[in-house]
């Protein structure tokens, strides 16, 4: 029992030693941002699907708002938060411990003149600074409702003989006021310059891409940046400017 | 148009390691056209040297573009703008009468400057002492062909193998990192069979060594590609990602 207990403490020792020097390692830990943004990609596209439904109606919408939180008897959306927030919390620590290492490599040039860079890669820590204060901001608008009365009554329905959150009037309410949409324009510009870099980085990063696949990775990449802009804006936008009602 | 051109260059001075530096404006005058930009330093340097001042310190080796030894920042890009040359292959003639040419050393903290333009880049060998040779035994050169590659995998090889270990991969860098020159040291090593054995081995101490030596990290700008004189293309930074990245597991899973 005494040896089993040992062997297991040392096997834990070393496994923990692993990955501890694969997260300390500068190509360990890029492939944690490339992982965890691939999450964070692909959420995006359901997050961007079930947004839609908001063009399909009110009854579509609150539908589907009320699928989400009843998957697996109300489990699967906490399954879903916690892993994203897994994923967030690694990508936002990882880049910022990889942009003080870059800092603290170089030192100035006098004259430096970039031949390749895009503006959005030279700006994805700002862009992506900008999209964790909106993600803040997003949840505690529409997930937390802070500041608001989206929790009260006057937002419980009965849908379908079961009761449910309005979630169509709460997003219709809450886009009818200029500054909340100034602030998702704002955000969507930033995600999308994030992005523009980030998606493609992703194969690079996995090593996944090369000369050959490069065109056709580039091309899905901004396609996919397009759609998400696209798609996500459309929502506010035609809130805001009354083309939805 | 003239044969001879009359320059301002405002050169990075620096005494040693711990001095501060600082940019000096020199005339250079009288420079042929075909004259190589190391050429036109060894003209200025003379004059310095007639005036009984210090000359410009720089690196320079092979003046042929092979041996990786000549380095600068000329007009904010390592070894200037025109692609797939180093400094001792930029000419004079690249440049008009009365241009001002900013002239400054490869900057980099793992590339501490020993004086002027002359950059301590032993960080490199440090990192090719990590892994970046195959352990055979040594003697004759056995026969060309007894170790049958494919053609595409020699391509790729030498394409790597181009590398010369200037450092301007680094130098262009915005977070001056070494993965170009690592990527393009080990994918030469670990593409052929007589690499293979110590393929794990090499990536990761290579990998850790570069760490250690605190170059930054790639954000897959590509500014190195388009910097290097021997054009190394970044798919090797890929595949340097990717064999780390399994020599890592392997090393979990076997300790």
């Amino acid at each position: 029992m005494a040896v089993t207990s040992i062997n297991y403490f040392i096997f834990m020792q070393a496994l923990l030693g692993s990955i501890a020097s694969f997260w300390n390692s500068s190509i360990g830990k890029k492939f944690i941002v490339a992982i965890t943004g691939l999450m964070l990609v692909v959420f995006l596209l359901g997050h961007l699907s079930g947004n839609l439904l908001i063009f399909a109606g009110r009854d579509a919408f609150n539908e589907y708002a009320y699928f989400l939180h009843h998957m697996l008897h109300g489990v699967g959306v906490w399954i879903a938060r916690i892993g994203l927030l897994g994923a967030l919390v690694l990508h936002v620590v990882a880049t910022i411990q990889l942009t003080i290492q870059n800092k603290a490599s170089r030192t100035d040039y006098k004259v430096q003149k970039s031949q390749r860079s895009t503006l959005s890669s030279t700006l994805m820590i700002w862009s992506g600074l900008t999209i964790l204060s909106f993600i803040v901001y997003h949840i505690l608008h529409f997930t937390v409702r802070a500041g608001n009365d989206y929790n009260s009554v006057e937002y419980a329905i009965m849908l379908h003989g079961h009761k449910a959150h309005d979630a169509y009037t709460m997003v219709m309410h809450g886009f009818s006021w200029m500054p909340a949409v100034i602030a998702y324009v704002i955000a969507m510009i930033s995600l999308c310059s994030h992005l523009s870099h980030g998606v493609a980085s992703i194969f690079q990063t996995l090593g996944l891409r090369n000369k050959k696949s490069a065109a056709a990775i580039d091309l899905g990449a901004k396609l996919y940046t397009l759609i998400i802009f696209v798609g996500f804006l459309s929502v506010p936008l035609s809130i805001y400017f009354g083309f939805v009602k | 148009m003239s044969t001879t051109l009359t320059l301002n260059l405002k050169v990075w001075r620096q005494a040693n390691t711990q001095d501060k530096g600082k940019f000096e404006t020199l005339k250079a005058e009288d420079i042929p056209v075909d004259a190589s930009f190391l050429e036109m330093l060894d003209i200025v340097n003379e004059q310095l040297i007639n005036d009984n001042r210090e000359p410009i310190h720089f690196d320079h080796d092979c003046r042929e573009g092979i041996c990786g030894m000549c380095s600068l920042n000329i007009n904010g890009i390592p070894h200037g703008k025109d692609s797939g040359i180093t400094t001792c292959q930029l000419h004079m003639r690249k440049f008009n009468n009365n241009d001002t040419i900013w002239v400054e050393p490869f900057r980099s903290k793992a590339f501490p400057i020993i004086k002027d333009l002359a950059v301590d880049r032993t960080a490199f060998d440090r990192i090719i002492e990590a892994g970046g040779y195959i352990d055979v035994r040594t003697g004759s050169a056995q026969d060309a062909n007894s170790l049958p590659i494919q053609k595409e995998l020699a391509d790729d090889a030498f394409a790597s193998a181009a590398c010369i270990g200037c450092g301007a991969c680094v130098a262009a860098c915005k977070n001056a990192s070494a993965m170009l020159f690592v990527s393009a040291k080990v994918n030469h090593l670990n593409s052929l069979p007589q690499g293979q054995p110590e393929k794990n081995k090499r990536v990761l101490g290579m990998v850790r060594q570069m760490d250690s030596e605190g170059f930054g990290n790639c954000t897959n700008q590509f500014e190195c590609e388009a910097a290097c004189p021997k054009e190394i293309s970044v798919d090797n930074i890929a595949k340097l990602n990717s064999s780390y990245t399994i020599a890592a597991l392997g090393e979990a899973a076997g300790s």
